[in-house]
């Protein structure tokens, strides 16, 4: 943004000042995640640069705590690393566990918020859908209702949501339920509470790509003879499958950041990384911490590309200029 | 002529037209229906049925109705009986449950029961309960010896109200209010704990909403009045922060804002403070006003940026032309347009604010806990009913928060990245 030729010298003191102040912004923004990253390679148990650090003396930078990732919970951790203890690793060690629930949880919620979301907005972007604003309330509420409300409504819930150990349900849904027979402390209830969170995220973005959508599409495939199963799958589906999948993204990111639900109702078995990463900054704060969140920002960085690409490829299919 | 104007409009088949219309008009809202139709259940069993729950349990505790059957007998028959000086009878009603308790081994939660209205009193049941078995009539004198208290008035108004597992007890006691010798009244200015967090919450989510915005708006402006490639460049900037993982970005705050952390250590490198002088901005309000701040600051932006983005800058071209200085051109024609971004961004930082649980619980120390970090408290101390009933409260702000964006802005105008 260029001034226009007229503008005063005050102008021109003040516009300087505006750029630094958002140049400031900027850095208060992106500052703090992006000093996690070197912060991880403290070879010292400390949170801050040391001396060594600053003076970029190769000693001063170890993998140590990187390390700790794959050795935190393995019963040998000082044995030679053949494949018995990498085996070991993949099996036992307390971060990949905690890596391995969070992925198989936030991949089913997912699916569940996904498709369960796609389907009712294609209902919700119809004009003729009754209730459409009270609907979409009730749908977006997750979101906006706090975290710490549905974890106790979960906990109160999940603990009463229970089948008879000796019923006909509990062999077909024993393994997904707890010991019990309940959702609480179980993985399926873990999956059901993040894939209602995601919910609000896949509407907004399905219904915000189905804005855009020309509804004369649907009718020229119909009018050429396609019925409804084929007409959704070759015309709706890949013009909005963009929307879908940053949908399924955000969706995503909210089970794989979300620690209060899990706190509430979920068991031991049911370790995740946020919930490993929130008990580790409550009791012994080590740059252990931080080694994940440079994982977990390089995570972020890959998510957001994606998310990027698909809005582009989204925009050109439905004809707008690219950005 | 006139008989063809006067007859029906028909479709092929013979039908009426308006009939024919109306049947496919409710088809087609019938078909959208169930295509929304499993979400809804799933949304109802998984979100709504909880918290139905929730606010249930905040009406419901059973811990002293189950175990004082008699008791509660005795109420329902002598409702306007004197709580100053109950009669034998009802003493001799409360040993007959106190020693029935003993045998049950319910005296705790019995005792736990009344005690979350009137401080104290589990030991008094289960000093009373473990004697009740051997007392002998007259009852009134044998209890009031055993321990005075037995004869507070509070005692007998909280004990007639637990008498019924549906109770608004709950909210008394989260609107700070205290059961006294005349019922439940105002409470002491200075114990008024709920409130003052309830108050202290809003206040510090309003400071954060105007953090929020008076940093957001330059940054929005800068990125709406940049050409497209320059400010997609920007913008990566500040969706990073949007989806990196909110532990990642607490954790962050604290390496940088803790006593040895890089802040202090750079400020003293610097000289410009002592070792001793290091300042503390973690671990109290400070530490979580700024982490907050940083975590909702793309809440704001977002909005403000999408409002800013087709606000034509002709408008403040003529302006200008016409004699405004740019500071007026800003006041009268600029500002008043971003208005509803405005509105849009501060809401959603202030609803988001107001429900904020890991970020304070994390660096908030003592000081810096909001109203969520109260209920979970209540919750790990396992007293659900209150934690249900502040729930309660803090849903039904929110709700009409929400309601007012919908107002406002209109929920289906939320958008992300």
């Amino acid at each position: 943004m260029a001034l226009p030729t007229y503008a005063s010298p005050l102008e021109r003191i003040w516009h300087y000042a505006y750029l630094v102040i958002c140049t400031l912004i900027f850095i208060f923004l992106i500052a703090p995640i992006l000093l996690v990253v070197p912060l991880s390679f403290n070879a010292e148990p400390y949170f801050s640069f040391t001396e060594k650090m600053l003076s970029f003396d190769p000693q001063g930078y170890s993998l140590r705590w990187y390390d700790t990732l794959l050795t935190l919970g393995h019963p040998a951790p000082d044995t030679v690393r053949d494949s018995t203890w990498w085996a070991l690793v993949w099996e036992r060690a307390t971060w990949v566990q905690a890596a391995k629930n969070s992925f198989w949880v936030g991949l089913w919620a997912t699916v569940l918020a996904t498709v369960l979301g796609t389907i009712a907005a294609l209902g919700l972007s119809r004009p003729e859908m009754p209730y459409r604003r009270l609907i979409m309330a009730i749908l977006i509420s997750p979101m906006i209702v706090p975290i710490i409300i549905i974890a106790v409504g979960m906990s109160f819930f999940y603990a009463q949501a229970c089948v008879p150990p000796d019923s006909v349900f509990a062999t077909l849904t024993g393994p997904f339920l707890s010991e019990k027979g309940c959702l609480a402390n179980s993985h399926l209830g873990v999956i059901v509470a993040h894939a209602v969170l995601g919910i609000p995220f896949v509407i907004i973005t399905v219904t915000a790509t189905l804005s855009g959508f020309d509804q004369s599409l649907t009718r020229a495939a119909h009018s050429l003879g396609a019925n409804p199963r084929v007409t959704f799958f070759k015309v709706v589906m890949p013009l909005i499958l963009p929307g879908v999948i940053s949908g399924a993204l955000f969706a995503f990111v909210t089970s794989f950041d979300e620690v209060v639900a899990v706190l509430f109702i979920a068991g031991p078995a049911q370790q995740t990384i946020p919930r490993q990463m929130f008990n580790g900054i409550r009791e012994a704060i080590s740059p252990a911490i931080l080694a994940v969140a440079t994982i977990l920002v390089i995570v972020s960085i890959a998510l957001l590309a994606s998310v990027e690409l698909l809005r582009r490829r989204s925009e050109r299919l439905r004809g707008m200029t690219p950005q | 002529m006139t008989t063809a104007t006067t007859e029906l409009l028909k479709t092929a088949d013979g039908r009426p037209l308006r009939e024919a219309l109306a049947a496919a008009q409710a088809r087609s809202k019938r078909k959208a229906f169930w295509l929304v139709f499993p979400l809804l259940i799933f949304v109802l069993l998984t979100f709504l049925i909880p918290i139905g729950y929730m606010l249930k349990r905040s009406v419901e505790h059973d811990g002293f109705s189950k175990s004082s059957p008699t008791l509660t007998a005795w109420f329902q028959a002598n409702s306007d009986f004197d709580h100053m000086n109950p009669p034998e009878a009802a003493f001799a009603a409360l040993v007959t449950d106190l020693a029935q308790m003993q045998a049950t081994k319910n005296t705790g939660m019995a005792g736990t029961r009344i005690n979350y209205t009137v401080p104290g009193t589990i030991s008094l049941f289960k000093k009373g309960a473990r004697e009740a078995g051997d007392m002998q009539p007259p009852f009134k004198a044998a209890l009031l010896t055993l321990d005075h208290a037995w004869g507070a008035p509070e005692l007998w108004y909280a004990m007639e109200a637990a008498a019924s597992k549906w109770t608004t007890d709950f909210y008394q006691v989260a609107t700070d209010r205290k059961l006294t010798e005349t019922g439940w009244q105002r409470g002491d200015d200075k114990q008024r704990i709920y409130l003052y967090l309830f108050f202290k919450t809003f206040l510090v989510s309003g400071i954060i909403t105007v953090i929020c915005m008076l940093l957001a708006f330059p940054v929005a402006h800068l990125l709406a009045v940049l050409p497209m490639s320059k400010s997609s460049l920007l913008m990566i900037l500040v969706l990073l922060p949007f989806w990196t993982s909110l532990l990642v970005r607490t954790t962050a705050w604290i390496a940088l804002l803790q006593e040895q952390g890089i802040v202090n250590d750079a400020l003293v490198w610097m000289g410009v403070l002592s070792d001793e002088g290091r300042l503390s901005m973690m671990y109290n309000m400070t530490g979580t006003i700024i982490a907050m701040t940083h975590v909702l600051l793309p809440f704001m932006i977002l909005p403000l940026y999408s409002v800013m983005r087709v606000i034509p800058p002709s408008y403040a071209r003529a302006a200008r032309s016409l004699g405004a200085t740019s500071w007026t051109t800003f006041r009268r024609i600029y500002l008043p347009q971003t208005l509803p971004g405005i509105a849009a961004g501060s809401l959603l930082v202030f609803i988001l604010a107001v429900g904020y649980y890991i970020t304070p619980a994390l660096v908030g120390g003592a000081e810096g806990q909001l109203i969520s970090n109260l209920i979970s408290f209540h919750m790990s101390k396992s007293n659900w009913s209150l934690a249900a009933a502040l729930a309660a409260m803090l849903l039904a702000a929110i709700l009409v928060l929400y309601w007012i964006y919908d107002r406002l802005v209109g929920i289906d105008r939320l958008k992300l990245g």
